[in-house]
């Protein structure tokens, strides 16, 4: 892809080939929320290549450390930049061998300030993170988007999720939800993502970090239903229309 | 269908002549000032016995609450409703004429209007001005031939759907659908899936917000619940409201009714049916 530029361009004249101006393989929304014993993560398994759904097995979740689960929507490659970073610290902090680790929270300030110095350098890692855990019996759930922007709340989303299954989780979430009542939560946002997201695939992993550790299950697939009469023959009222 | 003769630039329609001057301009940085959209959660849904029209009641000047009550459920025919969303002044125009043109037809032909007429004749008049008049409509009614729930957008397009959202709210009202809609609904689930997607957008789209409007279509007949829910009431700080200080006494009440000055004229002309 050609590098294009506008003249009035605020950068000046630098044509620099090693800035991110443009995502290029991107994963599409993860949704996360804290229930009774932890967090609970979903993300689909999809990576497009603009408009081609090129990739169909990315996992967007990994365990980090002992006691964080980060997920991430945006840009694969970034991703994969980030987890070798975050290798780098959580094994740094293992040499340390002191009987501490590094939690959720410090996990999530450490990816804040990689997140912010990148994008004041004009130079982002195209990532929005949901990043969740458990220590010492406390729940922790961040986000960090691409530009530095970081919160942590009791659900969160990237990307789409912000438009369309936050509303769900504002009105359906409450404290102490059960294993089975998050996942039912997060299914039903997960098929609103399905019928109204492009980006999305059939194809979702469920992730769950509690006190005793991480838990990525099998990938699996949402029914759907299409069996509504209006769809059956749309111009029955008017011939031509649709 | 009959045209008036109206007053029209040389060419006809809209003149394209800037066109390819704001271009280039672009190119340069300097992009022209762009239209104000008003912000809104507007859905209909299929039920039972009928449809079932849904909107918010925030009118936005950019980021000012122009109206904090206004009504975006259209009249189009008695058994016919229109919500809009988009520039006000293009849904309001573009609704009217449609209304208009719907009675001439009834007359015309003596029969109840039907929700496809409406339909092309708003897609029909949207796809000539080519997406400038920006109306994003949800038609719905019931005719002779059942219920029927359409979404128009501004280039024209339309689509027939058993449940639909239109507007900055869109997304959250239609969440609420996505997880909650079923075929077969009674007239009291409708009202409350329907009351529910609104106030999804309401409270999560920062375009709309106030109260929720409905309007429920049968084949019986049509009932606009006005402000049927009023989920953002003023609030004051004391609950007697605002009340003058002690201090200032009535001395004298005093009222003089102005008198009504109303003539009727009595056997004017009538109007010929």
């Amino acid at each position: 892809m050609a590098l294009k530029q506008p003249e009035n361009s605020l950068l000046g004249s630098e044509s620099d080939p090693h800035r991110t101006l443009y995502p290029y393989v991107t994963g599409t929304s993860v949704v996360a929320l804290k229930y009774k014993d932890g967090i609970l993560m979903a993300a689909d398994m999809g990576g497009s290549y603009g408009s081609t759904l090129r990739y169909k097995s990315v996992e967007r979740m990994k365990p980090i450390g002992k006691h964080s689960l980060l997920g991430a929507s945006g840009e694969i490659s970034d991703f994969q930049e980030i987890l070798r970073y975050l290798d780098e610290l959580i094994l740094y902090d293992n040499m340390w061998d002191d009987g501490n680790s590094l939690g959720p929270k410090e996990v999530h300030n450490y990816l804040t300030r990689v997140m912010y110095n990148r994008r004041n350098k004009f130079n982002p890692l195209w990532n929005s993170l949901v990043l969740g855990g458990v220590k010492n019996g406390n729940k922790y759930l961040g986000t960090v988007s691409m530009i530095g922007v970081n919160f942590e709340d009791n659900h969160v989303a990237t990307g789409f999720g912000n438009h369309l299954a936050r509303p769900i989780l504002r009105q359906e979430w409450h404290e102490n939800l059960s294993f089975e009542d998050g996942v039912k939560l997060l299914e039903k946002c997960m098929h609103v993502f399905l019928y109204r997201d492009r980006s999305a695939v059939n194809k979702l992993q469920i992730a769950k970090i509690t006190e005793e550790g991480v838990t990525i299950h099998q990938p699996y697939s949402l029914k759907t239903y299409w069996e509504f009469s209006a769809f059956k023959n749309p111009a029955q009222g008017a011939i031509g229309s649709w | 269908m009959s045209k008036s003769v109206i007053e029209t630039p040389p060419k006809g329609g809209f003149s394209f002549d800037l066109c390819k001057r704001n271009e280039m301009l672009s190119k340069k940085g300097v992009n022209p000032p762009s239209f104000r959209k008003t912000g809104t959660t507007i859905v209909g849904l299929i039920f039972q016995d009928g449809v079932i029209l849904g909107a918010d009641t925030r009118a936005t000047e950019g980021p000012i609450v122009c109206d904090k009550n206004c009504e975006k459920i259209h009249y189009m025919a008695p058994n016919i409703y229109c919500c809009g969303a988009g520039t006000a002044a293009d849904t309001e125009a573009v609704t009217d004429m449609v209304s208009s043109q719907l009675q001439l037809h009834r007359y015309h032909t003596g029969r109840e209007s039907r929700v496809v007429t409406a339909l092309t004749l708003l897609k029909r008049h949207l796809f000539n001005y080519q997406g400038y008049v920006s109306a994003a409509l949800v038609l719905g009614g019931v005719d002779v031939t059942g219920p029927h729930l359409h979404t128009i957008y501004p280039h024209g397009s339309t689509d027939t759907l058993p449940f639909a959202t239109m507007g900055s709210g869109s997304l959250a009202a239609m969440a609420v659908f996505e997880s909650k809609y079923r075929e077969g609904l009674t007239r009291n689930e409708g009202i409350e899936l329907v009351t529910e997607a609104i106030c999804s957008g309401i409270f999560n789209d920062l375009g709309s917000g106030s109260n929720v409007d409905i309007c429920v279509i049968t084949k019986g007949g049509k009932e606009y619940l006005r402000n049927h829910l009023q989920p953002n009431p003023r609030t004051y700080t004391s609950s007697k409201g605002y009340s003058f200080p002690k201090k200032t006494e009535v001395l004298l009440t005093k009222i003089i009714p102005l008198k009504e000055k109303v003539e009727i004229i009595e056997g004017g002309d009538a109007m010929e049916e």
